[in-house]
């Protein structure tokens, strides 16, 4: 465990330096992501303890989100004011990015498609 | 001779113990009921861990900068987990390359969507310029979408909230709405479900599915780099 989480870091903090050096507009983490994959690919696969590591972790991503949620209760005087056309645009914007989304893939989707489980 | 309760307390709410166990504490809680209700959307373990929490701060009468003292080991993680998204999608990659085309297409109309919806309705009910400009990247990971709403006259802290609570609203509300559009694939479900909320539906399609969780993670990264890059030319262009 302790191998794959310094790997993790390793690859967060590559991509937190890029991502300040070139001044780019995605976040470190995101960019570590894409390079940590690139290694992957180049490697042929994550070890038997970075494979375990990072699906426990990503077991309880959503763990991750709620000190970030709490939050909320600093700033929710900001919502106040207009909560009406903030609710109805979160709800029927994510409502039809949903639909969008999915829509446009399945039209183009090719012919044979592997069903499996739902979220 | 025991100290009073009241000075333990004075001792515990300046420690970033309490921060920590609360937040273990509250999700663990969360994690049970969902668990109970069969990973029912509708028992989202962030929307309810949230809510104890910040009923036991609001009791109290605890600040948010104490608990985070604690609770910022927790928020730590996301980066590292971030990273480790690569692996699933790794895992993954032969179902994504096959599925190149309809991805691209998906994104991009799903990003155009993601921000231009959220400004329409805004500004059809009557939501200020500055407003509507702190939704339109709301569908995209925090620190991505703070830095959105400072390039395009938004406010970076008012978009941080919406963020949150988009990610909350797909998690819960997606599975009803691919259900009726009887949209099986896992592929799609995962992919739309991390255009429309990020991190937080994410989480929801691991949950599920290792195949919806991977395209999900692709989807969070490949809309935060494009609606950093694309929305401030369309909001030019609409100008």
């Amino acid at each position: 465990m302790l191998s794959a989480l310094t790997q993790l870091l390793v690859f967060q903090l590559l991509g937190e330096v890029v991502a300040r050096w070139l001044a780019l507009p995605v976040p470190g983490p995101v960019l570590g992501m894409l390079f940590l994959f690139v290694a992957l690919a180049l490697r042929g696969g994550p070890g038997q303890e970075l494979q375990a590591t990072s699906q426990n972790l990503l077991q309880h991503l959503s763990l991750l989100f709620v000190p970030a949620g709490v939050g909320i209760m600093v700033h929710l005087h900001r919502v106040a004011d207009e909560w009406l056309p903030l609710l109805l645009s979160l709800v029927i914007s994510t409502a039809a990015t949903l639909v969008v989304t999915a829509l446009v893939m399945k039209l183009l989707m090719p012919a044979q498609t592997t069903p499996g489980e739902i979220p | 001779m025991t100290p009073p309760i009241s000075e333990i307390w004075v001792y515990l709410s300046a420690s970033p113990l309490l921060g920590l166990t609360l937040t273990l504490l509250a999700y663990q809680g969360a994690f049970w009921l969902y668990k109970r209700s069969g990973m029912n959307p509708l028992a989202n373990p962030v929307l309810i861990a949230v809510v104890i929490l910040v009923l036991l701060l609001t009791l109290t009468a605890t600040s948010y900068e104490t608990y985070f003292a604690g609770a910022q080991f927790v928020h730590f993680l996301l980066g590292p987990a971030t990273v480790a998204l690569a692996v699933p999608l790794y895992t993954q990659f032969r179902r994504v390359r096959s599925l190149l085309l309809p991805v691209l297409a998906g994104l991009v109309a799903g990003s155009l969507t993601a921000a231009l919806s959220a400004i329409a309705v805004a500004r059809l009910f009557g939501a200020s310029l500055p407003t509507q400009l702190s939704l339109a990247p709301k569908s995209v990971t925090t620190p991505i979408a703070m830095g959105i709403a400072e390039r395009i006259g938004g406010i970076p802290s008012l978009t941080a909230v919406l963020v949150i609570i988009t990610g909350i609203l797909g998690a819960v509300g997606a599975r009803y709405i691919f259900d009726a559009m009887k949209l099986r694939d896992p592929a799609i479900r995962g992919f739309a479900i991390g255009v429309a909320s990020h991190g937080i539906g994410t989480a929801r399609a691991f949950q599920v599915s290792e195949q919806a969780g991977a395209f999900a993670a692709l989807a969070m990264g490949l809309n935060g780099a494009l609606t950093a890059l694309l929305l401030p030319l369309v909001l030019g262009w609409l100008r």
